[in-house]
């Protein structure tokens, strides 16, 4: 047993057939990274330390009261030299990641393309709309520091953005969420069979479905229903279905099109799932899109969204700050206004009946972990693979 | 075949978004990703000497004289080996070249991107 719990070498990542290859260093690169990245959660907790110590102290001598707000302490925190170097390690972190999973995939996007166009080409299951808009929140910045965010395509055809997704989540959650990172979609649907046993969905829709890994563990666990995941960008598309193709999959279909303005007819779906999407949409978008769940919903039928976890009345405003860090530091915008709506009333305001609201915790199945991390880990706010999940039956 | 993308650039692309910097002085946080870049690509140095140490005792093929006293032997190697250098600067020097794009194209701060989006 190790003194630290060790990420696992990303070479344990599983492959598939528009999985970019990689050489020696670049496989390197990425343990560098995860490394790195585990290393910074104990930094980390130097910055409790320092606002304990020296910030607040420092504050409430100056000001004669304590602090009212996170906008206050943030101010104060960003003085601070621990947070300071802190905050830019980990900035830089995550930029070294993208730059190297960049550099993976760009060299080689005439190839990846190539492989996804023959998995793709005739098939029925992949629809794309030349038509459909990117959302204008997208537009307005790269999510977590991603150049080009989902949707740029640098030939035709691209699937880049998608190839340096897949191979570095495994980096950036160092493999907690898996060899196929879908740790989430798995955690859903074992907590749907157990609690719904009953549950024979024929129809599932993912919404805002990437590269669609967490969605496949649903597609396997119902071979009967027909399982739809959409996007508004299609390289995630192109990389999503090729790779459901090559790894077997017969019942999921990939489409093109805006969460907030489908083509499906009211109550046609069992079932509407998303995975860490709505802190990625805008203040009014997630109103529309939460109608559009409830428009194509059946009655009787089941919504799950899996998120960040809720800010709740108890944590300290500390705790806030910190877990808001990559709003505003890793490009996340969103993340910290969607603190302002709470989901039942979200939920509530497509029609969905208050009492049929449901939130549950979630864990990452994880098919890496053999038990031998042991060591005690420091909370790292915002990475850990632990989730809220909110929802509701429409009755 | 499309035109070869140049991707030590676009690799290093900024992504959109004004860049947070932490320290009092921008100049501290770039030498510092610079630092944090270097140390990576010595580890990752570390890691290729690890395997071909491995490799090499485990077949017993090579003396250390030899790889002391090796030079590129074609004009292909020679690319190769000047190539890896070319990547590795953009690589390491890539805030740099974000700066420079950020010179070129201002962005709005994240906290005005959140407002508007909060309006979207
Ligand atoms: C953070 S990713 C989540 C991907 C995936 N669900 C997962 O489990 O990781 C968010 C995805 O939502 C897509 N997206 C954002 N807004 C959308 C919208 N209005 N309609 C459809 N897709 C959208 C983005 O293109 C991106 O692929």
């Amino acid at each position: 047993m190790s003194a630290r719990n060790l990420p696992p070498v990303w070479s344990k990542i599983a492959k598939h057939a528009v999985f970019p290859e990689t050489t020696h260093d670049e496989r390197a690169r990425y343990n560098f990274l995860a490394n790195l990245n585990k290393h910074l959660a104990h930094v980390s907790q130097g910055n409790k330390i320092a606002f304990d110590k020296r910030v607040e102290p420092k504050f409430e001598k100056e000001h004669g009261r304590k602090m009212k707000d996170t906008s206050e302490l943030k101010k104060a925190m960003e003085k601070d030299p621990h947070y300071q170097v802190w905050s830019s390690l980990r900035r830089s972190t995550m930029e070294m990641r993208q730059q190297a999973g960049r550099s993976i995939v760009l060299r080689q996007a005439d190839n990846l393309k190539e492989k996804a166009e023959k998995l793709n080409e005739g098939k029925a299951s992949l629809v794309l709309d030349a038509d459909c808009e990117v959302p204008n929140y997208l537009l307005a910045c790269d999510n977590h520091i991603m150049p080009g965010s989902y949707h740029t395509e640098l030939i035709d055809g691209d699937v880049t953005p998608a190839a340096n997704y897949d191979t570095g989540l495994f980096v950036t959650t160092a493999g907690l969420l898996g060899t196929y990172s879908d740790g989430g979609g798995k955690a859903i649907t074992s907590w749907v069979k157990k609690t719904y046993p009953d549950f024979k969905p024929k129809r599932i829709l993912d919404i805002g479905c990437g590269m669609g890994h967490n969605v496949l563990p649903i597609a396997k666990a119902f071979p009967d229903a027909e399982v739809i995941g959409i996007d508004t960008a299609a390289p995630m598309l192109r990389y999503a279905h090729a790779r459901a193709m090559d790894l077997g999959y017969t019942n999921v279909k990939f489409m093109q099109m805006d969460a907030a303005k489908t083509i499906f007819e009211d109550e046609s779906f069992d079932w509407v799932q998303s995975t860490m999407f709505f802190h990625e949409t805008g203040g009014k978008s997630i109103y529309k899109i939460m109608d559009e769940v409830y428009r194509v919903l059946k009655p009787g039928g089941l919504t799950l969204h899996i998120e960040q976890p809720q800010y709740t009345d108890d944590m300290s405003l500390f705790e806030k700050f910190i877990r808001d860090w990559d709003a505003l530091n890793n490009n996340e915008p969103y993340w910290s206004k969607m603190h302002d709506i709470e989901p039942v009333d979200l939920m509530h305001a497509s029609g969905f009946k208050k009492e049929d609201f449901m939130q549950i915790g979630a864990k990452a199945e994880n098919d890496l972990d053999d038990g031998s991390n042991k060591a005690e880990e420091p909370e790292d706010h915002g990475r850990s693979p632990i989730w809220n999940v909110f929802g509701a039956i429409k009755n | 075949m499309s035109e070869p993308l140049d991707y030590i650039k676009l690799a290093s692309n900024k992504p959109k978004g004004k860049r947070p910097y932490f320290h009092d002085d921008p100049a501290v946080e770039r030498v510092l990703n610079i630092t944090m870049a270097v140390a990576g690509e010595l580890a990752v140095m570390r890691e290729r000497m690890d395997s071909i140490e491995r490799l090499l005792e485990t077949r017993g093929v090579l003396t250390r004289e030899e790889i002391e006293n090796f030079v590129p032997q074609d004009k292909t190697q020679e690319e190769q080996r000047q190539l890896r250098h070319a990547e590795y600067i953009g690589r390491i020097l890539r805030i740099v070249q974000q700066e420079m794009e950020e010179l070129q194209n201002p962005d709005k701060t994240l906290e005005e991107i959140a407002n508007d989006i909060n309006q979207m």
